[in-house]
């Protein structure tokens, strides 16, 4: 299955068999205070840096967010995207839990745009569904629901399988229902990553759609943290995960790796440019 | 020996045991008080319990203490004297990076099997806590780490914690405080977008209960923040919660 999302002209296909594409997580004001700061001035030059930094670490897709307290993300988060629009052709990936704020931005973008997230409640898919539909987006539908969040792969399946009913009964195209198996730290939880290993599986076996996650949270809390992002993240690509949201500055090494060692890179060519671009 | 002499060396016998009893009795309790600590500090939950592998075998801080109860060491001094300081290297490990989460959490594993055996003593109001503490993440967020690091760790710094768990809003911290009127607060976020909801929660427990003290924390939490929502204290560690907490106490 193929999701599509478009920048201006620059078109993404997220495709099930890979190769695999890297959602951008920088553009988020959490431990990120100079982003906050800046974004508090309406200044968007740092926004840009950090845009420009992670698609030249191999980037496909930016994930935008600028929630802070006391931030009125109605008007600041089209201002971020149209600030992006401005200097980079990179399909978006707007990340809000007001869907106001992503409504607005909507507006703004153009092209095919992310919904950062949906997810199995009902307050969430009575609000976001019909803008997804309206604005011809995509949306990434987190497996937890009114219920929080549950630590058995099937049950994350039927929520994810609740989402795209719910999605395809609302208009959305089902290649554009993206689901997120919920990754958690490891640290806390001996068995967090294998649920998530296992809800992946399920996703990708049984609804066949395309899989995104955050990377980094898995390694909160231990030491040796890329080491161990790079082994969840390949791990999970072999069971199905198709667009990581991730640093790319830390992951794409990885990430290409993956795709080289799973036979989706003919001759290693993503892989050697990769590095060749990082010398 | 004649008979003076035995008679001597009985009288001289009972002498030596008479005065060392009570040293030997302490020089036991201490060292079973080390044990626990030491259990504490490094995850050592009972004798079944293969963590850490160079204690494998060994007794733990749950046969420890029920140990020490039997031979008559007083439950605040478990507490005080085993728990807290083996809780408080804990912390302060953690807050120098020389430790990790997983570590913490064997730390607080064995100390809850070595408070398991106090609680009737705390139900009874024999033994005193320091006080209440009721802690829980904030409305929209539902990571629970942070916040169960720093409810174990104040529980190990000898509070009764109230745990509201995630996704807690204004209505269920001021339940708590109705329920356990004098209690210390804190709230926990991990996203920029939910550090908001704590101001309104700060500002629904201020209106209600104007001296009660509110600790913040969380990954995107700042002193400046914590200032500007007119909570009292902002600690970017757990442990720094529990010093906060003691001197509140002293």
């Amino acid at each position: 299955m193929k999701t599509i999302l478009r920048g201006i002209n620059n078109e993404v296909t997220i495709d099930t068999k890979g190769p695999v594409i890297i959602i951008g997580e920088c553009i988020n004001p959490t431990r990120r205070k100079k982003l906050v700061s800046t974004l508090q001035e309406g200044k968007f030059e740092y926004v840009l840096e950090l845009a420009e930094s992670q698609i030249k670490a191999g980037a496909d897709v930016l994930d935008v967010n600028v929630g802070f307290p006391g931030v009125n993300d109605v008007k600041l988060l089209p201002a971020a995207v149209l600030a992006i629009r401005g200097s980079f052709d990179i399909p978006l990936c707007l990340d809000s839990p007001n869907p106001k704020a992503i409504e607005a931005a909507l507006k703004v973008a153009g092209g095919k745009c992310l919904i950062n997230s949906v997810n199995g409640e009902e307050k969430s898919l009575n609000a976001l569904l019909s803008i997804a539909k309206e604005y011809e987006a995509a949306i990434i539908g987190l497996t937890m629901d009114d219920d929080g969040i549950t630590h058995d792969p099937e049950k994350r399946l039927a929520i994810g399988e609740k989402i795209l009913e719910r999605a395809v009964k609302a208009g959305i195209k089902e290649e554009d229902v993206i689901i997120d198996p919920l990754a958690m730290a490891v640290s806390a939880d001996s068995e967090a990553c294998i649920v998530t290993l296992e809800t992946i599986r399920l996703v990708h076996q049984k609804l066949g759609l395309n899989i995104t996650m955050g990377a980094s949270n898995v390694s909160f809390g231990l030491p040796g943290r890329e080491d161990l992002n790079s082994a969840f993240i390949s791990l999970a690509i072999m069971n199905g995960l198709t667009c990581p949201i991730a640093n790319p500055e830390k992951i794409t090494a990885a990430v290409r790796a993956a795709d080289l060692v799973l036979g989706r890179d003919d001759f290693a060519v993503r892989f050697v440019e990769y590095f060749q671009s990082r010398m | 020996m004649n008979y003076f002499g035995r008679e001597f060396e009985k009288y001289r016998f009972s002498i030596i045991v008479k005065s060392q009893i009570p040293n030997l009795k302490n020089r036991i309790m201490n060292e079973i008080l080390n044990k626990i600590a030491q259990c504490v500090e490094f995850g050592k939950i009972n004798k079944t319990s293969p963590y850490p592998p160079n204690m494998k075998d060994q007794d733990g801080a749950d046969e420890l203490t029920k140990r020490a109860l039997e031979v008559g060491v007083r439950p605040d001094e478990i507490l005080d004297d085993a728990l807290i300081p083996a809780m408080a290297n804990v912390g302060n490990k953690f807050s120098k990076k020389e430790i990790y989460v997983p570590q913490m959490l064997m730390s607080a594993k064995a100390m809850n099997s070595a408070m398991a055996h106090l609680k009737p003593f705390f139900q009874s109001g024999e033994t005193k806590r320091k006080g209440k503490f009721i802690i829980g993440t904030v409305s929209g967020d539902l990571h629970d780490i942070g916040k169960n690091l720093v409810a174990m760790m104040i529980e190990g710094g000898g509070w009764e914690v109230i745990d509201l768990g995630v996704d807690a809003g204004a209505e269920k911290f001021l339940k708590a405080l109705d329920e356990h009127p004098g209690a210390i607060v804190g709230l926990s976020a991990l996203l920029t977008t939910t550090m908001e909801n704590m101001k309104k929660i700060v500002s629904a427990i201020k209106e209600k209960y104007s001296t009660s003290k509110i600790l913040v924390g969380g990954a995107p939490v700042t002193k400046e923040y914590c200032e500007k929502i007119g909570a009292d204290f902002y600690s970017p560690d757990p442990q720094g919660a529990v010093n906060y907490l003691k001197q509140l106490a002293s």
